[in-house]
């Protein structure tokens, strides 16, 4: 069997590298994190900032769990580095409420039970949000296509559907 | 994921500077395949250096009339730019018949170029793979194949190319700008991708220490008589089995010009010029069609689980080409095949 990857990675590898000062706005807020380079945008979340709502479903950029908003569009933060986004402004499923009032597209999710285990709805959801702001989809069919990067296996998918029809109509 | 340093480019000369300086440095730019690669183990860069930040985001009309796409224009800028939507849809479908509007939003133009293949063994480190460790063996060959190439394939590799772009790029003659150490230079997209042979290793004819600053498309964009169809296992978001980018020039029902390129059958996107001689000067019928096709598929040779793709095919040139005339191109959202 041929030599690890990891293995010859350790050989080349002399010093480890040193964690990096980011600086993010995060839902609104100032944040800084310091982090080792190869710290993904959802660790970075999920384990320094602590915000646990962005998902991290498949980890490879295949279901979508992890979506959020960057600089108002919508990209997987399972396959971006933090450190790419020095200074980038991020929306997490956190930030999407305003006060006590809920986005329109978390009230069209309860109003259209568009979720059984709700594993995937957050990254469904800040989708959903980017899919609106891009104003592609008007159709069923094409509101589908948009969605496809998001995979829910409870297949709650025709409320999906119908959940951002309705925050789309009333937006 | 193993450790790296991670570096920022200020600007292409800098760049170049960096990868020179470092065998085993990497460049990144969306990211979406190499960080994939290099959480599985199949990328193991000591460096990364980001280039996502230079000013390579343009999308502008070429004094010949043609369009120059900066290497950092994301995927969805690209796909929906006025220019592209309207002279190359071609290029716009096929975007959008790719990956998700999530990663489209993060590719880069040059990325997708870079794109390395989704072969199961390439990405799975703990078996065989000619691609990933050189003279190890293809475990393809006699295992799943399924996703495999049917042309243009070697002893030591079957593995297909897996954008959809690129197949759009090969139909419209695509060039791309290169710079490195010695200055620039420009590779048409045919001579972009190799072909496996013995060395699978090696994916495209760009130097380790180059950089891919933009690409052009020449001013026929074909926008009247085109059809990107992918067929896929699942309806979207997922690799191409066999796609399709047809694009013609009609003189009433007879085909003046005609470009023909396939993805997901070979380890770079297929053009035949072969196929593409038969079609011109021809009626644009369903004849004149299967016959590019039979020509085209001259030589396919299947691994068992992948012998389905020949006829799947030749039914999707023919398919395709038929839209292409029809001025009916394939629905990226209406999933129906007319």
């Amino acid at each position: 069997m041929a030599q690890s990857a990891t293995a010859k990675q350790a050989t080349r590898t002399a010093t480890m590298p040193e964690k990096i000062p980011i600086r993010l706005t995060v839902n609104g807020n100032q944040m800084e994190l310091t982090a080792a380079p190869w710290t993904t945008l959802l660790d970075a979340l999920r384990d320094h900032l602590d915000l646990t709502g962005t998902k991290k479903g498949c980890d490879h950029g295949q279901c979508g769990a992890c979506t959020v908003l960057v600089d108002g569009r919508r990209i997987n933060s399972c396959l971006t580095l933090a450190v790419m986004k020095e200074g980038a402004d991020i929306t997490t499923i956190e930030g999407l409420a305003r006060g006590g009032e809920l986005h329109p597209l978390q009230q069209a999710f309860i109003d259209q039970d568009a979720f059984q285990c709700g594993y995937c709805t957050s990254g469904q959801i800040c989708s959903a949000a980017g899919l609106i702001a891009e104003g592609k989809a008007r159709t069923p069919d094409e509101i589908r296509e948009l969605m496809s990067g998001n995979i829910c296996r409870c297949g709650a998918y025709p409320n999906i559907v119908a959940a951002i029809l309705q925050a789309m109509e009333r937006s | 994921m193993i450790p790296f340093q991670y570096a920022r480019a200020t600007d292409v000369a800098d760049a170049i500077k960096q990868i020179a300086a470092d065998p085993y440095a990497k460049f990144i730019a969306g990211g979406t395949n190499l960080i994939d690669l290099i959480k599985y183990d199949v990328a193991t860069p000591t460096r990364l250096i980001d280039i996502s930040r230079l000013p390579l985001r343009n999308v502008e009309q070429t004094a010949t009339g043609g369009v120059l796409i900066g290497a950092m224009v994301p995927n969805t800028d690209l796909a929906y730019h006025p220019l592209i939507e309207q002279h190359y849809p071609l290029l716009s479908r096929s975007i959008l018949a790719g990956a998700s509007q999530q990663l489209r939003n993060m590719a880069s133009t040059g990325g997708n170029l870079m794109q390395r293949t989704r072969c199961f063994y390439f990405y799975d480190a703990t078996t065989p793979c000619n691609k990933r460790e050189p003279g190890s063996g293809c475990s393809a060959i006699d295992g799943l194949n399924r996703i495999n190439a049917i042309l243009g394939t070697s002893e030591s590799c079957i593995a297909t190319h897996p954008s959809d772009m690129c197949v759009a790029l090969a139909a419209l003659e695509a060039i791309v700008h290169v710079t490195g150490p010695a200055g620039t230079r420009t590779i048409a997209i045919a001579d972009f991708h190799r072909l496996p042979d013995n060395t699978p290793q090696i994916d495209t004819n760009l130097e380790p220490d180059e950089i891919i600053t933009a690409i052009e498309l020449p001013a026929k964009g074909f926008s009247d008589n085109y059809s990107y169809l992918k067929i896929r296992d699942r309806l979207s978001y997922a690799f191409a089995l066999v796609s399709v980018a047809a694009a013609l020039e009609l003189d009433g029902e007879t085909i003046k010009e005609a470009r023909l390129a396939l993805g997901g059958v070979a380890h770079k996107p297929w053009r035949s010029s072969a196929a593409e001689v038969v079609l011109r000067g021809q009626r644009a019928d369903a004849k004149t069609f299967a016959n590019a096709a039979d020509i085209l598929l001259r030589g396919a040779r299947g691994f068992g689980h992948n012998d389905f793709k020949i006829g799947l095919a030749h039914r999707a040139i023919v398919r395709t080409l038929g839209q292409a005339a029809r001025g009916a191109p394939q629905s990226i959202s209406d999933k129906k095949i007319r």
